[in-house]
């Protein structure tokens, strides 16, 4: 797959903003200008990140190692959500004694499979000259090899060597050559150069005075956001040989690695996080209210709005805006019966009828039933979820004294939701927050709590009229294509993007360079694989801003140390 | 990792060495009054905690009557079996000090923390379970052991720091695997050999350790104290590695429980819920049991309770706020039918301790469990008119079948309690009108 060739023309004004830029170097200036648009604000760069491996990226990486047979029943700890994204959370997630010991107990488990006889023959590229015992050549081509990927760059001499000295003394100590490997396999699973994604830096050659990852960051930085994995042997050798430091070679691996299936991985890893879908992991639904909804149900759920999400906008490359009013999408045998359509065999391709009031992926079971009750639907759960979720907005919590028994109380004025919820409007503590989320959420009452499809409840017509900033709508296809015409939803999507591709939060100094963003973004069809590749080939992506230690002594982990600040000040990179 | 050896890889080996010893169980392990091994070590006193989201309706849970023999309204009936075993701490208040209410927050970080948190982004630091744990845990298999019998794996009370809630075991399959599983080691078998693999793999986690200082050396402030926290949790688990090299004493009261196979299904009904509390409750019995660990955490519910029952639309926490009140019995019928099924929850887990004979007492004897809510009356989020628990005597040092008026005071006054009779070294608990240096004496032996 081909993607994000850039035309000649744009190649021209990329080739003149270079020649700014290396005057801008020669005169000693330390601003970087972005080559189009007519921008020319200061790009900072972003200040490294430690970030903690999730589960999907240690599976990923672990699979595409070891090959997806390799089956890792994988518990960690879920990250805490930050600034809209739980991608945000792993750069100041800690390693307490429990998710250690989850850490641990996994690794024992894939070191034991990889060398274990079933797989042995093909994980491990060379075999003892004796089973029963150590044997250093056999471990070192191992370990050395697969320690390249899993530490994200090449073992010194010293990791090594004692690596194999680890899997001598296990093949001694437990009888048997792969049961030393596994030992030494488990260290490297354990060891920081693997759980945790750090950036390293290094004086930038040709900005005096300014900072630039090293080779080896910026190949797990580019497969972390592209693949959600490790970086690959191809990937690693373009940062061995110094490619990626360059223009050039970075438009080459970013094309590469977009054209990659592995980009669907992803693509889907961003999108999982950003639609929250964490919540599929755990949801629920009565059965005896809403009996169509199954365990298959819910887990289908996820996947078809993945799968449109993947078609839509890397098979295609189409608009992200369309995927908010696209009818086109994909359903499985579990999946028809909710939606109504003719029964399917596996997963097939489906388009809404017109008819449906189905439009875009908030009309899929997979936001209609995760913003809802287990029992019954929620105009505010769905339009809180449209706030915050896909236009970055936040709604205030609820005021803690507020009773909501009109919701309940039987009343025969109260014939649908929209009755019952108008309660919220009538009472000015709630009224402000209401007003954001009710006109957004009444019209999803179009659909149950289980994302049926229904123009009456209880026997009375449901009026789905709405409003989303000042755009009416009478039903789910008109808050559609309000929701894709509204300008918050590419920003918002750019901001998370930024901020799942950097590793933080955005702030209120990378204002002026997500506006640029967004009007890119917009000038290229709001196209994905085209936002990432001007994220990841700006210098935003590729400069650090160091950090420096808070005190002027460092101390050693555990124990109270004397080396300064300064005297640290090169070992930013190794 | 340049000063790396075999002599240091064979650390830990050479000191461990394959032991095969007969080991008879027998009472006889235990002095003659039953509060001691017979070697004269004391039995420990270890500490839980217990949590149950949504508050209760006061008028049908707080007993009219203090002290002794209190009586048990409608909604803690169940007590009547545990009654003598444990506390009834009521009307104790969650201070906001100028903060938001943060709903079904702001409570319980306020009793377990000690401080009102300005924002939810404002995660509450140590709990006190974590505080306990650094206390007394540090020679137990565990830390500390913490399981939610929601089967959702963020439902946790309990926080090691700012950015580490603690993770909680959230089905019964996998937190017997976590106990006893293959690395569980039997006190009472009656032969002990250490674990050779375990010996090669303690020596592995020095070269681990060097990573982590190779890594310390160029990473910013606040990511090096988080590797400081990966330091020390790579130092428990060395000192877990230890004592598996070591011939656990025997332990008369530590059966292990037969074998799970087969998990309780996902899902937030009551039944499910009900079913994975009650295997996660006897789990954590026999591990403090079998000393696996000295601190517990096992949560009913969480926070924004929102457990359901089949066929009614509202979960628990969507009811304490759309329910009307019944005017007859002045209160909200179908959120008391789920308080109540969270009070089933704390009898069982009381009664799983006191089931377990240890001395000649009970395992509950010699354990502090607490219990406590996120609100008094959550349909109003209130923080005061709160209800605590206590269970146990936490080995004699505290008394039990009383219903004490907190007259309005901190709920911190209960974790304070706590801290004082677990031997943590505090002058005083929590911050600003969450502050206290008092126990709660009435309790206290």
């Amino acid at each position: 797959m081909q993607v994000g060739k850039r035309v000649g023309p744009k190649r021209k004004i990329w080739l003149l903003s270079g020649a700014v830029v290396g005057i801008a170097a020669v005169l000693g200036l330390v601003v970087h200008f972005l080559p189009s648009s007519g921008y020319s604000g200061e790009i900072r760069g972003t200040e490294p990140k430690m970030r903690l491996m999730s589960k999907e990226q240690y599976i990923n990486t672990l699979t595409h190692i070891f090959g997806s047979n390799l089956r890792i029943d994988a518990r960690f700890a879920p990250m805490s959500r930050k600034d809209g994204l739980l991608a945000n959370g792993a750069a100041v997630a800690n390693l307490d004694a429990g998710k250690l010991d989850q850490f641990r107990r996994t690794a024992t488990l894939v070191a034991s499979a990889v060398t274990g006889p079933e797989y042995r023959d093909f994980l491990i590229p060379c075999q003892p000259k004796d089973e029963k015992a150590a044997d250093a050549a056999c471990a070192s081509q191992f370990l050395s090899s697969v320690g390249r990927l899993l530490y994200r760059r090449p073992l010194t001499d010293e990791q090594t060597n004692v690596l194999v000295q680890v899997a001598g003394v296990g093949a001694e100590r437990l009888g048997g050559f792969y049961s030393g490997l596994a030992i030494a396999l488990e260290g490297m699973l354990i060891s920081p150069d693997f759980l945790f994604i750090s950036d390293s830096y290094e004086p930038d050659p040709d900005n005096k005075g300014r900072f630039r990852y090293d080779a080896y960051s910026m190949a797990q930085r580019f497969s972390f956001l592209l693949w959600n994995a490790g970086p690959d042997d191809a990937l690693l050798k373009a940062a061995e040989s110094g490619e990626i430091q360059t223009r050039k070679g970075r438009e080459r691996v970013v094309d590469m690695m977009l054209a990659s299936p592995r980009f669907e991985v992803g693509t889907r890893a961003f999108f999982d996080d950003l639609l929250d879908f964490e919540v599929f992991d755990t949801l629920f639904k009565d059965p005896q209210i809403y009996p169509s909804i199954t365990g298959a149900t819910i887990v289908d759920a996820r996947e078809q709005t993945l799968r449109t999400i993947v078609n839509h906008l890397v098979t295609q490359k189409k608009s992200y805006l369309d995927l908010y009013t696209t009818r086109e999408t994909f359903i499985s045998p579990a999946l028809a019966v909710v939606y109504g359509a003719p029964a399917v065999q596996g997963w097939t391709a489906y388009e809404f009828p017109e008819d449906s009031g189905r439009a875009g992926i908030l009309t899929h079971l997979s936001f209609l039933t995760s913003h809802a009750h287990p029992g019954r639907s929620s105009p505010t759960r769905r339009g809180k979820a449209v706030r915050e979720l896909l236009l970055c907005q936040t709604v205030p919590n609820a005021p803690p004294n507020v009773d909501f028994s009109a919701l309940n109380n039987p009343n025969p004025a109260h014939r649908t939701q929209r009755d019952r919820v108008k309660a919220h409007l009538e009472n000015p503590v709630c009224a402000g927050c209401h007003k954001i989320m009710d006109p957004i959420g009444l019209t999803m009452e179009l659909f149950d709590g289980a994302g049926v499809y229904r123009t009456s409840e209880r026997g009375n017509p449901i009026d789905a009229s709405g409003d989303l900033d000042g755009t009416a709508f009478k039903d789910t296809v008109g808050l559609a294509q309000a929701l894709h015409d509204n300008p918050a939803l590419p920003s918002c999507f750019v901001r998370r993007m930024y901020s799942y591709a950097t590793g933080g939060p955005t702030t209120h100094d990378d204002g002026p360079y997500l506006d640029y963003l967004n009007k890119t973004f917009g000038e290229e069809g709001y196209r994905l694989p085209e936002l990432l590749r001007t994220i990841v080939l700006s210098p935003a992506f590729s400069q650090a801003i160091p950090t420096e230690p808070a005190g002027d002594e460092i101390s050693e982990p555990g124990k109270a140390g004397n080396l300064t600040a300064n005297a640290l000040q090169h070992e930013g990179s190794r | 990792m340049s000063n790396w050896s075999r002599r240091r890889v064979l650390r830990g080996i050479v000191n461990g060495g394959v032991v095969s010893v007969g080991l008879p169980l027998l009472n006889c392990f235990l002095n003659d009054n039953g509060t001691a091994h017979a070697d004269g070590r004391p039995l420990p006193v270890r500490f839980g905690t217990w949590f149950w989201g949504c508050g209760m309706s006061a008028k049908v849970f707080v007993p009219t009557k203090f002290g002794t023999n209190y009586d048990l309204p409608e909604e803690i009936k169940a007590f009547k079996p545990i009654q003598q075993h444990m506390n009834m701490l009521t009307n104790y208040t969650a201070f906001l000090d100028g903060n938001e209410n943060l709903c079904h927050f702001s409570g319980w970080v306020a009793t377990r923390a000690g401080h009102a948190p300005k924002s939810r982004e404002d995660r509450p630091g140590e709990t006190i379970d974590i505080t306990i744990a650094n206390q007394i845990g540090r020679t137990s298999r565990f830390k500390t052991l913490t399981a939610t019998a929601t089967g959702e794996p963020r439902t946790t009370v309990s926080y090691e720091g700012v950015n580490s809630p603690t993770m909680p075991e959230y089905t019964a399959l996998h937190l017997y695997q976590r106990i006893f599983g293959s690395e569980f080691q039997d006190p009472n078998a009656p032969t002990f050999t250490p674990s050779p693999a375990v010996m090669v793999r303690k020596s592995v986690l020095s070269g681990v350790m060097d990573d982590v200082k190779k890594l310390n050396r160029r990473v910013g402030a606040e990511d090096r104290a988080r590797l400081d926290q990966y330091f020390t949790s790579l130092r428990h688990l060395e000192q877990q590695f230890d004592q598996q090299l070591q011939r656990p004493d025997p332990i008369a009261a530590c059966k292990a429980p037969p074998v799970i196979k087969d998990d309780v299904p996902a899902g937030r009904d009551f039944e499910l819920v009900a079913r994975r509390h009650k295997i996660m409750s006897e789990l954590m019995a026999m591990a403090v049991a079998c000393d696996q660990t000295r601190v517990f955490n096992l949560a009913y519910s969480a926070p924004f309770a929102d457990t359901v029952r089949a066929g009614y639309e509202k979960p628990h926490h969507s009811a304490t706020h759309e329910e009307g009140i019944d005017e007859e019995r002045g209160y909200q019928p179908e959120v008391s039918w789920f308080t109540r099924r969270a009070m089933d929850g704390w009898v069982e887990l009381v009664q799983a301790f006191a089931n377990v004979k240890e001395g000649d007492g009970t395992l509950l004897d010699n354990c502090f469990i607490m219990g406590n809510s996120d609100h008094g009356l959550a349909r109003i989020h209130s923080l005061d008119g709160m209800a605590m628990f206590t269970a146990g005597r936490a080995g004699g040092q505290l008394k039990t079948g009383l219903h004490i008026d907190g007259a309005g005071s901190p709920t911190t006054r209960l974790s304070y309690t706590a801290l004082r009779l677990m031997g943590v070294n505090a002058n005083s608990f929590g911050s600003k009108s969450n502050a206290t240096s008092k126990e709660i004496s009435e309790i206290v032996a």
